[in-house]
């Protein structure tokens, strides 16, 4: 073994280093997404011009802000080969807590953040479940999905919170005439991706998720890494409930319908894998600023809104599909090296 | 009388290596045929090409003088030829019963499942074996292990098999257990029934086997009548090959231990094991598949941590309950199995290098992404890795260099013991040859090396000291002039001992408790 077989450093090598990097850029899930989001808001906008208004496209982003905040937690949840089902019954009853805390009296700091803690509480519930006693993630928050919605009826009889203080309304705000839940999203996607790519332990999410088998040898704690998961999961959770919550003025005290399929359609559709392992972030808020798009769309190309769910279907099984070809592809690639 | 099976010329090639090369085989009606080999030397693919899970690439298979081809394991089943392999293929929460009738239950006039008759054949079965005591209504998951193999004896018979091949069959059993197999097998041969034999066991084949073949490397050796041979015979025809000098061993400076482990317990597989690993040493642990030395490394590396015993760094008694503790301490482990154990498939080379060492690579928040870099190329120098950058996939690497990032891994986190699990496994020579001589460089600057290997050549030409399992116990030690391929392999192999230095004897009872699971 000489200098023949020495690693290549000719300038050639180089550039096709910088090639391939940047056409992996150009191929990235993130970058499909944000391509597929401009050229559908075109088309939209070519037969109803009144969709590429400044109010509706801030509208779009601002309806996008919960989905991808809880997405967020949902993208480290599967990452790490896990699954959360129980989120739009824990965003029902943590959106109920805050409308009564704010009902009764309480400052709205303490409605807003209460949800956060019994969120990530919830959630830690979850972890344990799921980390420590080794119960599927998907049994675990089917349960804990069906406790919180019964929990919840029984609590409150269906009854419909009213007359909440006008500071309540944490979603309504505009500062700098840009409405508040658009940057909760920026920011907290930002932390989140910055986090997830810079951090050892968001390292760690990625590893657990790739080869738990490999991670766990290399020294880190498959327990550890699951508990913070469903932790951070739960504080986004309870974050995208109060965004949800505040933005209508009455609370129904009801589970958001098909809420939990539509964040886990954003964060599969953004790219992370649901094997485990892959993914990031910024491709789950993509995802979720395309489910608002086409949301949006429909109403301004005169499809009836019920259309959405069937797409947001249809959307999740093609890019599956995608993940398993392309997988797939590479295997035989390698199977025939 | 002719053969009842023939095979000639069968070669199989699996990506990167030859498993058989122009390999002949036959069994006459009613005999017992041992297969012996060491690990690898292709038993297995055999089998598996008469059992019709692998087709070879070129040869004939002829059954009765018909030349036949299997497509798949099903035709060979009915073609008469049943497996009965080391891992059983049962249903634990079917019955007895229903487990003999797989895939063909009787079935009454209405086409649904005759259950009275389908109890009463598999009575019949059982009965003919010499087995009375096995209620058929019994889900196999609460059966021994010897019981759930009769069920897949009874269930090979229940298709008719004429010929049986048992790979391992003793493996797992008690001595009991084993003396109702012996004679389940000779009542199956006085009915004519041909049985292909496996095992690694010199006595068992010299009490039961009617001839041997042995296979080395993938190659036809030689068939012998088992009243013409003898043990060291048939030891000598498995492991003979010359040894090339393959291997750039250095001389080193042996000092003070580093790693010493007394009387480690943790059923099944370690019982009782004393070891001592000194500063620039490199000892080999050889022994057969199941003899209990990866699991000895997990044991020390705190991955199944140890039940009993004591594990002794520098002289100084210390805890090792998970992988964090005996990395802390300075021991690092190689695995088995780069893909599963090893590697993080879909990251980078650089993201898997740096793994282990993570905390250590962190300033406040975040990961010192230009250290890590560097330490990824310092790496991709130092164990000529060919990937074209620290951020490439190390999925699309080939098998030796994704061998040469775990070793990374571990190097990086600078460990004073390193622990090697079949370092060379599945890759190509070149890059074999580079991590021989790595860890004789490693060596060389001090570190302790315990090398885990199947390959004969290897662990003689690589140790300083050569150490022997089997059964879950140390069974010899060689220094590296006392060692040769005859001794090891026999130390590996039988009860008697190849003349090592150290013996200690194997208390009978333990045996059998370490074997119950």
């Amino acid at each position: 073994m000489t200098a023949t077989t020495k690693r290549i450093e000719s300038p050639a090598a180089g550039l096709t280093e910088r090639v391939r990097s940047s056409l992996s850029v150009i191929g990235s899930q993130e970058f499909i997404l944000a391509a597929l989001i401009v050229v559908l808001s075109l088309l939209i906008y070519s037969y109803n011009p009144r969709f590429g208004a400044e109010r509706n496209l801030l509208n779009i982003l601002s309806n996008s802000a919960y989905i991808a905040v809880a997405a967020i937690g949902m993208t480290l949840v599967i990452i790490t080969g896990n699954i959360d089902i129980s989120i739009a019954a824990l965003i029902g009853v943590l959106g109920t807590i805050s409308g009564q805390l704010a009902v009764h009296g309480y400052p709205v700091w303490i409605a807003w953040l209460a949800p956060v803690v019994v969120g990530i509480l919830i959630e830690g519930v979850i972890g344990y479940f799921v980390a420590f006693l080794r119960i599927p993630a998907i049994v675990v928050t089917l349960g804990m999905a069906s406790i919180l919605r019964g929990g919840l009826i029984l609590a409150t009889g269906g009854a419909w919170i009213y007359d909440l203080p006008q500071d309540f309304f944490l979603s309504q705000k505009q500062p700098l005439g840009i409405p508040m839940p658009i940057y909760f999203m920026v920011a907290l996607v930002i932390l989140a991706a910055l986090w997830m790519r810079y951090s050892p332990a968001g390292r760690a999410i990625y590893a657990i998720g790739g080869n738990k088998e490999a991670a766990r040898l290399s020294g880190l704690s498959e327990q550890r890494v699951l508990m913070m998961v469903f932790l951070i999961n739960g504080l986004m959770v309870g974050v995208a409930s109060v965004l949800y919550t505040t933005q209508f003025t009455t609370i129904q005290s009801s589970v958001p319908s098909g809420l939990e399929l539509t964040v886990i359609t954003a964060a599969v559709v953004g790219g992370v894998s649901i094997l485990g392992g892959s993914g990031t972030v910024i491709g789950a808020l993509m995802g979720a600023i395309l489910i608002r798009t086409i949301n949006s769309g429909m109403i301004f190309v005169n499809v009836s809104a019920y259309w959405l769910q069937a797409v947001q279907g249809i959307m999740i099984l093609l890019t599956v599909l995608v993940d398993i070809v392309r997988r797939r592809r590479q295997m035989a690639a390698i199977g025939r090296q | 009388m002719p053969p009842i099976l023939e095979l000639e010329h069968i070669s199989k090639r699996f990506p990167g290596v030859q498993a058989l090369s122009d390999v002949g085989f036959d069994v006459l009606q009613g005999e017992v045929h041992a297969l012996v080999g060491e690990n690898g030397a292709g038993k297995s693919t055999l089998i598996k090409v008469i059992s019709g899970v692998h087709k070879p690439d070129t040869g004939e298979m002829r059954l009765n003088g018909e030349p036949v081809e299997f497509d798949n394991p099903r035709q060979a089943q009915h073609a008469g030829i049943a497996t009965i392999y080391q891992e059983l293929g049962l249903y634990p929460d079917l019955s007895v019963a229903e487990n003999i009738f797989m895939g063909h239950t009787p079935r009454n006039s209405l086409g649904m499942v005759d259950w009275p008759r389908m109890r009463e054949q598999s009575r019949e079965i059982l009965a003919s074996l010499e087995i009375f005591n096995l209620d058929v209504s019994r889900k196999v998951g609460t059966l021994t292990v010897g019981n759930r193999q009769r069920v897949e004896i009874a269930k090979a018979l229940s298709q008719n098999a004429r010929i049986l091949i048992m790979d391992e069959p003793t493996a797992a059993l008690t001595e009991a257990d084993v003396e109702q197999l012996f004679k389940i097998v000779r009542l199956l041969q006085e009915r004519g029934v041909s049985i292909i034999y496996i095992s690694h066991r010199m006595q068992e084949i010299f009490t039961l086997a009617d001839r041997v073949t042995v296979l080395r490397d993938g190659h036809y050796i030689g068939t012998k009548q088992v009243s013409d041979t003898n043990e060291s015979d048939l030891i000598n025809m498995m492991v003979g090959r010359t040894v090339d000098n393959l291997f750039p061993k250095l001389e080193t400076e042996i000092g003070e231990p580093v790693l010493e482990v007394r009387d480690l317990w943790r059923k099944p597989f370690t019982l009782g094991v004393d070891l001592t690993l000194r500063a620039g040493e490199i000892v080999g642990l050889a022994g057969l598949i199941g003899s209990g030395r990866s699991e000895l490394a997990q044991v020390i590396f705190g991955i199944t941590p140890a039940k009993g015993g004591e594990i002794l760094v520098d002289g100084k008694k210390v805890t090792v309950r998970h992988p964090g503790d005996a990395m802390r301490l300075g021991i690092a482990y190689v695995p088995e199995d780069r893909g599963t154990q090893g590697l993080i498939k879909q990251m980078t080379v650089r993201d898997n290098i740096s793994l282990a060492i993570l905390r250590s690579l962190t300033q406040g928040p975040f990961i010192n992404r230009t250290e890590e870099r560097s330490l990824a190329r310092r790496m991709i120098d130092q164990l000529n890795i060919r990937a074209y950058s620290p951020s490439q996939v190390v999925e699309k690497l080939s098998g030796g260099n994704q061998q040469k990032v775990v070793v990374s891994k571990w190097l990086a986190s600078k460990p004073r013991v390193l622990i090697m699990d079949e370092p060379t496994r599945g890759i190509d020579v070149g890059a074999k040859a580079e991590i021989h001589r790595l860890m004789s460089e490693l060596a060389q600057q001090g570190m302790a090396v315990l090398m885990i290997s199947s390959e004969m050549p290897e662990i003689l030409g690589m140790s300083d000291r050569i150490i022997v399992m089997r059964e879950g116990h140390v069974v010899a030690e060689f220094s590296r002039e006392e060692a040769t391929q005859e001794r090891v392999a026999t130390a590996m192999m039988s009860a008697t001992n190849g003349g090592a230095t150290i013996v200690p004897p194997i208390p009978a009872i333990e045996q059998q408790e370490g074997i119950t699971k």
